[in-house]
């Protein structure tokens, strides 16, 4: 029988059927951040549970962390008692804490993949929504609550039904100053917020083949935005060579053992796919949201749409979402003011997007009246910066240059706009008061949110470069 | 897990697609580890700009403050995996949502919290909002997972499905890591057999 890579992975994990019916997935790979943590455990000290695999488990302190330089403990007073409880936790649960302070500290599905401790093949989970980042790397996550992520940190296995299987198509080249976010946006516009419920989804197609693995994470990070848990790319030898020589990454005769193996992960020709879509990358343009979902996306140089445009049943959404977002339909997106921009978050700090922001910063100035803000993904993305002088780029343009972690993606730890500022982010979520009350989020790429603070207007960088604007 | 068999309540509605785990329990700041949930539900809809509570917020009307079953749209609890979303419902005794979809992990989160996640097709799904919407607060409605059936007022009983996996563990407030635990020897023994096939995935070093 034909399979799937999301039935390879899974067949293999596979490790029993419950008495309820579901199935019981081993995970390879287990990462806690300090927001949920706290709850596991307290709920295994009740009940003298012990953790099964702490050497399979790691942990990040991310969300509540502060930001600015010199950082501690309580520089975010409302991170404290997380980040406390965090230590305690994984010190007597034998769990290894990257801490802040520590040189690799920093989001978890950042720190994750570039230490290698997530391998091709391999199943995760994160007490987090956007576990699938990792799928860029070929492995199957999955998101989970706290219920969930106590039950593996006491088991090791997930209790779940087996999702269908969906493979998103994303064939053509992708133009100049397009990336991974704006085909992702694209995607989540074309199948809703919810049209990838129930799938494991594998993307696949000549633009994939063609991507970057930081891109691919992008793609597979924003998979939940349309309602999929587990998304990913069957890895190949971009990937092999991108986890060669990383920390966790197997070495020596076991790397060969394990590469044998990777090359195995791919879907057979002619395994069958509960559901298909495809969409042509070539001629997309650099996409940005306009409303408080992901679905709400338009292309750079369009409009605010029509509410007539919508189906009755998302037509109340768009209402609101123009009334909160302060739009009228019909207004083009490009020339819209702006006051803040952020360039962040596990969707797009890693190191080539902020590559690719300060090729377009460098030498320019944030435009007046703008607050603009770097927040690098992992300390070790920072360092990396810093070696190649990027810091120095963002801050002589104007930009706040800042320590790792998630930052304003949910403003967990206090970095947040200011009511009714209009702020282009290259996180997630553009949802309600997300990013500091009646904060107005637009989600664009890292090259678009660059473009956009140094003109303090939400502009199309490709017109920005070519000195239109 | 404390079980679930019936539950008699006012039903709300908040007839909306997409409502998202932002909305339903926002970050607070300064709420330290000890949340007071009762407070986090819906705690931005609740309140107004100045901080004073919004009238026209359905679980504000003095009809639906003590409400106990929410009644919505397609795809409740998308967005981010965060539990407090599922507490803070538990904290205000509101133990039943009655939806046209669920997102994914919300509803896994309701169902390892002993909340009961019902789905309705389309029709039914429009008729019971109709029912509720009219019966406006006046009187209660009753979900029963045993006979799985809704009744109220301006109606017959509406039938509900649910994986039976689904119902016994929430009839019988099942612990979900106590019914796993019964599976340890066969984890083990996938341990033993991965480190065999897969050597690299049952070890992790710091390589450095
Ligand atoms: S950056 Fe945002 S989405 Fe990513 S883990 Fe942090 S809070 Fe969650």
């Amino acid at each position: 029988m034909p399979k799937t890579l999301f039935d390879k992975i899974w067949d293999f994990h596979r490790v029993g059927e419950r008495a309820d019916g579901r199935e019981l997935l081993y995970i390879d790979r287990h990462v806690l951040h300090e927001l949920h943590a706290h709850h596991g455990f307290a709920h295994l000290q009740k009940h003298q549970r012990p953790v099964h695999r702490p050497d399979l488990t790691f942990a990040v302190q991310d969300h509540t962390v502060a930001t600015k330089p010199g950082r501690n403990d309580d520089t975010n007073p409302s991170g404290t008692a997380f980040l406390q409880a965090m230590r305690e936790g994984t010190r007597r649960n034998g769990i290894k804490l990257f801490d802040l302070g520590d040189p690799e500290q920093g989001i978890s599905h950042v720190v994750a993949p570039e230490l290698g401790i997530v391998l091709p093949g391999a199943t995760h989970a994160v007490p987090d929504s956007h576990a699938s980042t990792v799928g860029g790397l070929g492995a199957l996550a999955f998101g989970c609550g706290t219920s969930e992520m106590t039950h593996i940190l006491a088991t090791q296995v997930i209790a779940l039904k087996r999702p269908k299987r969906l493979r998103a198509r994303l064939d053509g080249r992708l133009g100049e100053h397009v990336s991974a976010k704006d085909v992702a946006l694209r995607l989540i516009a074309e199948l809703g917020v919810a049209g990838a419920r129930g799938y494991a989804v594998e993307y696949a197609g000549s633009a994939i083949a063609a991507m970057p693995i930081e891109q691919r994470m992008t793609l597979c990070n924003l998979n939940i935005e349309m309602g999929g848990r587990s998304g990913f790319v069957a890895p190949d030898d971009q990937t092999f060579a991108w986890l060669a020589g990383r920390p966790y990454a197997p070495k020596g005769a076991l790397w060969d053992q394990a590469l044998g193996y990777w090359r195995t992960l791919k879907s057979d020709d002619d395994a069958e796919f509960d559901r298909d879509v495809s969409l042509d990358c070539s001629t997309l343009e650099p996409q940005i949201t306009w409303g408080t979902d992901p679905s709400q996306v338009v292309g750079i140089l369009g409009r605010v749409p029509d509410p007539a445009q919508f189906d009755a049943s998302r037509r109340g959404a768009a209402e609101s979402a123009f009334a909160y977002m302060g739009l009228t339909p019909g207004t083009p997106l490009a020339g819209l003011p702006i006051a803040r921009v952020f360039i962040g978050s596990c969707t797009n700090s890693r190191l080539p997007d902020l590559e690719v922001a300060a090729a377009i910063v460098r030498g320019r100035r944030v435009a007046p009246g703008v607050t603009a803000m770097v927040v690098p993904g992992s300390s070790s993305v920072k360092r990396d910066a810093e070696a190649a002088g990027l810091d120095r780029v963002f801050r002589d343009a104007g930009f706040f240059w800042g320590e790792s972690g998630c930052s304003m993606c949910a403003g967990g730890n206090g970095d947040r706009g200011a009511p009714g500022e209009r702020c282009v982010s290259t996180t997630n979520r553009n949802f309600e008061n997300r990013q500091g009350p009646k904060v107005r989020t637009h989600l664009a790429s890292p090259a678009t949110a660059a473009a956009c603070a140094i003109t303090g207007r939400i502009a199309d960088v490709r017109q920005v470069l070519a000195g239109a604007i | 897990m404390q079980p679930f068999t019936r539950h008699t309540a006012i039903a709300a509605p908040l007839i909306q697609d997409d409502i998202n785990t932002d909305q339903i329990a926002p970050v607070l700041h300064g709420r330290g580890l000890k949340e007071d949930y009762r407070v986090t539900l819906f705690h931005r809809a609740r309140r107004r700009d100045d901080g004073s509570e919004n009238p026209d917020f359905v679980l504000n009307k003095p009809q639906f403050r003590n409400a106990g079953i929410l009644v919505t749209g397609n795809n409740f609890g998308a967005g981010s995996s965060r539990e407090s979303a599922v507490w803070s419902m538990l904290a205000n005794d509101i133990r039943v949502i009655v939806a046209r979809s669920f997102a994914d992990i919300y509803r896994e989160n309701c169902l390892q919290n002993g909340l009961l996640p019902i789905v309705l097709a389309p029709d039914a799904a429009d008729a019971f909002a109709a029912r509720v919407i009219a019966a406006d607060g006046a009187a209660p409605f009753t979900v029963d997972l045993e006979s799985q059936r809704i009744s109220g007022p301006g109606g017959g009983d509406i039938a509900f499905e649910i994986a039976s996996a689904d119902r016994m563990r929430l009839l019988e407030g099942l612990d979900d890591i106590g019914l796993t635990l019964k599976h340890m020897a066969e984890i083990v023994n996938w341990e033993q057999r991965a480190a065999a096939a897969q050597p690299w995935l049952q070890t992790t070093r710091d390589g450095r």
